[in-house]
């Protein structure tokens, strides 16, 4: 893992020192930490000199910039019409056996957490998940399960 | 598959390595006046949905007085039913940047950001790759202009073009209000053309072999060719190019399972047109208009489940911002969960249709505006499966 303050230097590096930096500042902690801790969200608003409150609410609006603890593959299940007529219940279903939790949590070894998100684009081949960036689709509970099992054993 | 009724089109995913440049070597001999008039005389409008005429949106932004403009390329696709423009990044990427090139060299902008969502971001190394040569071979061919990648972070809402601009910004996706539409002040508060991905494309094919070529496909309101993103009970699953002007009907008798009982058009927030209007609805701005999304539905399916999962994502998806969406989308699911317990009277879909109508009058932008759409299509049209 990298030190936060160097992602945030790298970033205004390319972006300037201006709030246009943010989004890719807090995209840039996720993709190297999974999260977005209290301590980094302070970090990053005296670098921009932005109010803390600013930079939160800023992250808490989207989706995919986490700021509560996530492992370390992000699974997220498309539960979307099209997936939901595919199938996505079972699929979810057999990961919550495979990884032994429930959806919405990470497990204790914090390698993996399970969410189920919004339509990603793949509606012709549903059901489909995403492992952080990496795409899965036309997924069976049993593809799901060797795909996950394949990253246990990472 | 073996088409029946449909005409198949080639433009779009049209495979020409030397496509785009080609293509901006011809319109560098053009005037950017004559790039905007042959844009107009195409009759293109807008891919994503909302089908505003690209040509006039170039020409509103290049009549503006201002040193700094932008091109925005919207690649935030992410209505319910929709994965074409996924498909048109990562087969044709070079034609998406050449028509942000020929917007930009039109109304005399210097950079174009493309707007990739989080979900495709497995693109993002590809498409920089092809974008670092991209920017080279324009700034060898003289053009003042470069692209650059802007990523969203699962936000739907920044589909919406202010949303967008929000975002690339540094802030909450929110929408603003409008006017001022983006032509007068988008991004960073400049003229500013947002289109979307297959937009652009068309703009590419539309400068290779002219608006006259173009416009001889479609009907009179619906000039060209549309990329459909065909999914739900159909054998035929996947992304097709079809000239516009097709009856649902036609469009079923090509897609559909032999049962199809409803077609939702233009995703979740588009309409949902039962068997019975079939014949007479025309995809195209004179009936049903879409961004491409076309999801079939046969008789197996609840049309209260379709219903409910549009509800859960509308109230998911809301920004919060404006009042009638952030507690409207929240009312009309409830509200339908409890006619379906029996918990209100039927009658009372009427109360929820006229809430629905008063987002589509009061809300701020889009998304408010059009839940009316798939609650009203489905409601009175399928209202026995929404209280049985």
């Amino acid at each position: 893992m990298t030190d936060v303050n160097v992602i945030i230097n790298e970033k205004i590096e390319k972006f300037g020192k201006e709030r246009q930096a943010l989004m890719p500042i807090l995209q840039g902690i996720v993709a190297d930490k999974n999260y977005i801790t209290e301590d980094e969200l302070l970090k990053v608003a005296e670098a921009l000199d932005l109010s803390a409150a600013d930079v939160y609410g800023t992250a808490t609006f989207y989706t995919f910039l986490d700021v509560v603890p996530r492992g370390k593959y992000v699974i997220r299940v498309c539960k979307t019409i099209s997936c939901h007529m595919a199938g996505k219940d079972e699929i979810i279903e057999a990961l919550e056996k495979t990884l032994k939790v429930k959806l919405g949590e990470t497990t204790p070894d914090k390698k993996f957490t399970l969410l189920q998100a919004n339509c990603m684009g793949w509606c012709h081949k549903g059901p489909v998940m995403l492992i952080n960036d990496e795409v899965y689709p036309e997924l069976t509970s049993e593809k799901a399960i060797a795909i996950v099992e394949e990253y246990i054993a990472k | 598959m073996e088409n029946k009724k449909l005409t198949k089109v080639d433009l779009i995913f049209e495979n020409d390595g030397t496509c785009a440049t080609t293509v901006l070597d011809k319109i560098k001999a053009m005037s950017q006046d004559d790039i905007i008039m042959e844009m107009i005389d195409s009759g293109l409008k807008g891919r994503g949905g909302a089908g505003f005429p690209t040509g006039l949106k170039w020409k509103f932004t290049k009549a503006e007085n201002s040193f700094d403009k932008y091109i925005v390329c919207n690649a935030d696709e992410g209505e319910p039913g929709t994965f074409k423009d996924r498909e048109i990044l990562d087969t044709v990427p070079s034609k998406v940047f050449a028509g942000m090139t020929i917007a930009g060299y039109a109304i005399g902008a210097k950079v174009g950001y493309l707007y990739l969502r989080a979900e495709y971001n497995f693109l993002l190394k590809k498409l920089n790759d092809k974008l670092d040569s991209f920017n080279a071979t324009i700034k060898d061919k003289g053009f003042d202009f470069r692209i650059e990648i802007r990523s969203g972070a699962g936000a739907y809402i920044c589909g919406e073009e202010s949303a967008l601009f929000e975002s690339i910004e540094g802030k909450r996706g929110e929408p603003r209000n409008k006017p001022p539409y983006p032509t007068v002040s988008g991004l960073f508060g400049k003229p500013t053309v947002i289109n979307n991905v297959e937009t652009l494309v068309y703009a590419t094919m539309i400068m290779k072999y002219g608006a006259d070529n173009f416009k001889k496909m479609g009907t009179q309101d619906s000039r060209g060719s549309k990329v459909f993103s065909i999914s739900g009970d159909t054998p035929n699953a996947g992304i097709y190019e079809l000239e516009l002007g097709m009856t649902v009907e036609d469009f079923v008798s090509d897609f559909g399972d032999g049962d199809t009982k409803a077609v939702q058009v233009g995703g979740a927030s588009g309409l949902c047109v039962p068997r019975k209007k079939f014949a007479d609805m025309i995809i195209g701005y004179e009936g049903v208009p879409t961004g491409g999304s076309m999801m079939l539905f046969n008789s197996s399916r609840s049309m209260y489940n379709v219903l409910k999962d549009y509800l859960e994502f509308f109230a998911e998806e809301s920004c919060g911002q404006c009042t009638p969406c952030r507690v409207g989308c929240q009312q009309l699911l409830e509200g339908i969960e409890a006619v379906k317990r029996g918990e209100k009277h039927p009658s009372y879909l009427e109360s929820l249709k006229k809430l629905a109508e008063t987002m589509k009058l009061s809300a701020k932008c889009g998304l408010g505006q059009s839940v009316a759409n798939p609650f009203v299509s489905i409601v009175d049209n399928f209202r026995e499966e929404i209280i049985y």
